[in-house]
């Protein structure tokens, strides 16, 4: 029974990374109506300059988050405006294989800079564990710290997006870009403001999972972002409850496959997860239909 | 403005065939006098490999308008399918060729299964998820054959999950399907001829189905599904068929790569997502809905870098450049514009589309 | 008996009643008209009768066999074929090939006669190129037919949208502002093709349009709606008199 306890909160940790990458999908998902590929690997981008910080230029841990938060949202709007803003109108295939050059093109940039090696992250989070009855359940604190940073990050975004005019504005603009533009929003901004806020978590999320999982490589961020994809589907694609909701389960269900299924058949399990629920419910969990106008 | 006509399909279709066969007959001279290295002798098989997965690929990505990221995983199912095959089959009497033609069969009917199994589900769903569950699907595979063991004694087939001695063999048993090890000894029925004939067959039923009845549905839909559907055609019925055909062609390269070489084993780099993406980049590249194109991208850029080693560590960072660089160039407003003004260009691109 | 018969036809989205209560008879042979104001409700109305919206309420019965509900394709294959208000061709396939996806269902083979061209994909093939291209001199396209679609100027899009729908061997047509767009001359040249396809393939013309000078030229009859409701319906010089239509299209 304890074991399980201190499965299901590891995988609610894990499952709390997931849910904040995923959060940068589905927002950018719902408003520039794009799968941003290159998403994951922003993460990988955030770990390496948190990575740098604290070894290279021996900042402490908190100035190394906020330099990596920094350096990811610049490279986010970046991204967004040389290779996403051109091809807003452009087919959803044509924007969809660019999204995967950018990727392939921050892995083998970090590939060229940082080398292939294997760097082994140190943790950036110095809590005690907490130990829970007697002893037998064990706390660490970067799964306190992730767990406690997910919540924290969702009450501040749901704030955010219905409490501010720039959040009803992203609102606005992903119900419908013409009508938002007409309102006198400012559309392109506002999808900057979205892709700066996606990035920034990518860079927070990169630190917690690095955290907990110290090695760090150039393909580090693409799998957890695949994963996070899937939890955003999962939970409804579009919907920022949805990705909370869907990444929690998704880190769940991969930690529980692991300790009792396969350790090797765990990823299967995840991603059979997306299968069957797109068979079942394609607009996943929380997810609204979207009607095609003839 | 371009013009199309029929004749020029059936001309265009002959000069890729041509293409092929002229290309083969030049290796086959050039290998006759000795001139050619042991380093490009070895990559002759691959080249075909590669140019089926891209010529298939394309008929997903270009030809049905849907993007796939698992097309390795196709190629994976299909390449242990058929060496499970061969292995079995490699004490027996059947001869050599009907054994390989068996084995070809299978893979490709193999893969074509898969295709339509996750097909059923996936095309009736918006593009972007296509793109994500045949990744899934691909990882799903990949993780899946290195669990798998299969071994076989005198009592039949045995099948585990776990490892090969729980297998439970029998005296004189053994072991086909190895784990991550894979399986090891399938004969090596392939080689340069049969990697060209594969090719050209693959050709020929791509080139076929486009320019048939069936293959012009499912550029309708690529082209406007609401208007396809409104002058009745089965949208899902003919996405599937397209989606499976593709697999299954993809299968047969499979077939290829299993029996050219001693071990097989399913690695990231030979069957995982990155294959996909080259596969992908070689299309792209022809020139997406160009079979022709895809194909000589597909030989060029296997050749390129083993000529230029010195480029390998940039290798994968150009493709995703010059990947960039081709959507920008194709779609943004500007590009659209220097384009008008240039109309050469124009006639260049509009000449490229129709390239089927 | 009419062709088509729709009654107490319904269908909201989300709290809006977008169309309510609509009802028409169209005879065989008939050009009919339907026209209102933006936003009434005709495009709603066509989408429901192609089965691209699924009604609420009411009942659609073509040629005396119920296609309410039905999906896109069982309707086409039941006799319903039409336009689009924003034109869709199959933009990166030939004119000539645009008409012969319409010819799809009445003219088959199978994939693999297609893959192997057996004999019968050659002969099938002629017929659909002959037949697609008397439809294509129809519409005095037929020097085109090797011009992909979307090279076509904006009139003779329009045509071929027309031309693909014929091709699908319907019993109606639904044809979705077919002149938008078009200048006095082509608008002029389009009422006389459409008069000529209704006569030479006696075909039951449906048609949304806001070109008062055509739809007075060409429709027999008119229904009209506002606000998703039947305005008024009738012969078209009475409708186009009645105060209450008068009011809508100019206001108070």
């Amino acid at each position: 029974m304890s074991s399980f306890l201190s499965y299901l909160i590891t995988g609610i940790s894990l499952g709390s990374v997931y849910a904040i990458i995923a959060l940068g999908y589905t927002m950018v998902y719902g408003i520039a109506k794009m799968l941003n590929f290159a998403h994951g690997d922003v993460i990988m981008v955030g770990s390496y300059i948190a990575f740098l910080a604290v070894g290279a230029m021996g900042l402490p841990p908190i100035l190394a988050v906020i330099l990596a938060v920094v350096v990811c949202t610049t490279l986010g709007i970046t991204i967004e405006k040389i290779a996403y803003k051109p091809l807003r109108t452009a087919s959803p295939l044509a924007v969809l294989i660019t999204a995967i050059g950018v990727s392939y093109f921050l892995q083998n940039m970090a590939l060229l800079i940082f080398g292939a090696n294997t760097k082994m992250f140190t943790s950036l989070i110095s809590i005690d564990a907490i130990n829970i009855g007697d002893g037998t359940v064990v706390v660490t604190g970067e799964t306190l710290v992730t767990i406690l940073a997910c919540i924290f990050i969702m009450v501040c975004l749901t704030l955010f997006i219905n409490k501010t005019k720039a959040g009803q504005a992203m609102l606005a603009v992903s119900e419908d870009k013409g009508a938002a533009e007409l309102m006198g929003i400012n559309v392109n901004g506002t999808i900057s403001l979205t892709f700066a806020i996606g990035s920034a978590l990518a860079a927070i999320a990169g630190v917690l999972l690095c955290s907990a999982y110290p090695t760090l490589t150039p393909y580090t961020g693409s799998m957890p972002g695949i994963k996070a994809f899937v939890a955003a589907v999962f939970g409804g694609i579009g919907s920022i409850p949805g990705a909370f909701i869907g990444g929690i389960l998704l880190g769940v269900i991969e930690n529980m496959s692991k300790a009792y299924i396969s350790s090797q058949l765990s990823d299967a399990i995840v991603f059979s997860v997306l299968i069957i629920v797109l068979l079942v419910k394609p607009t996943g969990i929380l997810g609204k239909k979207i009607h095609e106008k003839v | 403005m371009k013009k199309l006509n029929l004749s020029k399909n059936a001309k265009h279709d002959l000069v890729t065939y041509g293409i092929v066969v002229v290309a083969y007959l030049v290796m086959e001279i050039l290998m006759k006098a000795g001139l050619v290295s042991s380093l490009l002798k070895g990559l002759l098989v691959p080249l075909c490999i590669y140019a089926i997965m891209a010529v298939s690929l394309n008929l997903t990505v270009g030809i049905l308008g849907e993007l796939s990221l698992g097309h390795a995983g196709f190629m994976c199912v299909g390449a242990f399918a058929s060496a499970f095959f061969s292995m079995c089959m490699k004490e027996s009497a059947m001869p050599g060729g009907l054994r390989f033609l068996l084995a070809l069969i299978i893979g490709a009917l193999a893969a074509g299964i898969f295709g339509i199994l996750i097909g059923i589900p996936v095309l009736r769903l918006r593009g972007d998820y296509l793109a994500i569950v045949t990744l899934a699907f691909g990882e799903i595979i990949k993780n899946l054959v290195n669990v798998l063991y299969i071994g076989r004694d005198v009592d039949g087939f045995h099948f585990s999950m776990k490892d090969s001695l729980s297998l439970n063999l029998g005296e004189g048993g053994k072991v086909i399907v190895n784990g991550a090890q894979g399986i090891t000894g399938t004969p090596n029925d392939s080689n340069f001829t049969i990697g060209i004939i594969l090719l050209l067959i693959t050709l020929v039923i791509i080139l076929n189905f486009i320019h048939s009845r069936t293959g012009r549905a499912v550029m309708a839909i690529r082209d406007n599904r609401i208007a396809a559907e409104s002058v009745g055609i089965n949208i899902t019925k003919y996405k599937l068929m397209a989606f499976a055909i593709s697999a299954a062609l993809a299968g047969i390269a499979g077939v290829l790569y299993a029996h050219n070489l001693a071990t097989l084993t399913a690695l990231p780099k030979n069957f995982g997502y990155n294959m996909s993406i080259m596969i992908l980049v070689y299309v792209v590249l022809g020139g997406i809905g160009s079979t022709r194109g895809s194909m000589i991208a597909a030989v060029i850029l296997t050749l390129l870098p083993e000529l230029l080693r010195g480029l390998n560590d940039y290798r994968m960072l150009i493709y995703s450049i010059v990947l960039i660089a081709m959507m920008l160039f194709n779609w943004s407003p500007k590009a659209r514009e220097f384009r008008e003004k240039y109309s050469w260009k124009r006639i260049m691109k509009n000449g490229k589309k129709e390239e089927v | 008996m009419a062709l088509l018969d729709v009654s107490n036809l319904g269908i909201s989205f989300g709290g809006l009643r977008a169309v309510d209560n609509f009802e028409i008879h169209i005879e065989q042979g008939q050009l009919y008209g339907l026209i209102g104001p933006n936003g009434a409700g005709k495009t709603t109305v066509f989408n429901m009768l192609t089965g691209v919206y699924k009604p609420d309420d009411g009942k659609i019965e073509l040629d005396g066999k119920n296609i309410t509900g039905k999906k896109t394709i069982e309707i086409n294959q039941a006799g319903v074929a039409r336009t689009f208000q924003n034109i869709r061709l199959f933009k990166e396939l030939s004119v000539l090939d645009n008409v012969k996806v319409g010819l799809h269902n009445h003219h088959p083979y199978s994939t693999l006669e297609g893959i192997f061209r057996l004999p019968n994909y050659f002969k099938v093939e002629k017929e659909m190129d002959e037949r697609a291209l008397e439809l294509l001199k129809v519409f005095d396209l037929d020097k085109e037919a090797d011009f992909l679609a979307s090279n076509l100027p904006y009139g003779k899009q329009r045509k071929l949208e027309i031309a693909r729908a014929l091709a699908t061997q319907p019993k109606l047509l639904l044809l979705d502002e077919p002149a938008a767009g078009m200048n006095p001359n082509e608008t002029k040249e389009l009422m006389d093709t459409i008069r000529f396809v209704r006569d030479q393939f006696h075909m039951t013309i449906l048609l949304i349009e806001h070109d008062m000078k055509l739809v007075s030229g060409i429709c027999e009859e008119l229904t009209v709606l506002n606000f998703g409701q039947i305005l008024a319906s009738g012969q078209t010089s009475q409708v186009l008199n009645d105060p209450q239509v008068i009011k809508a299209y100019l206001g108070e």
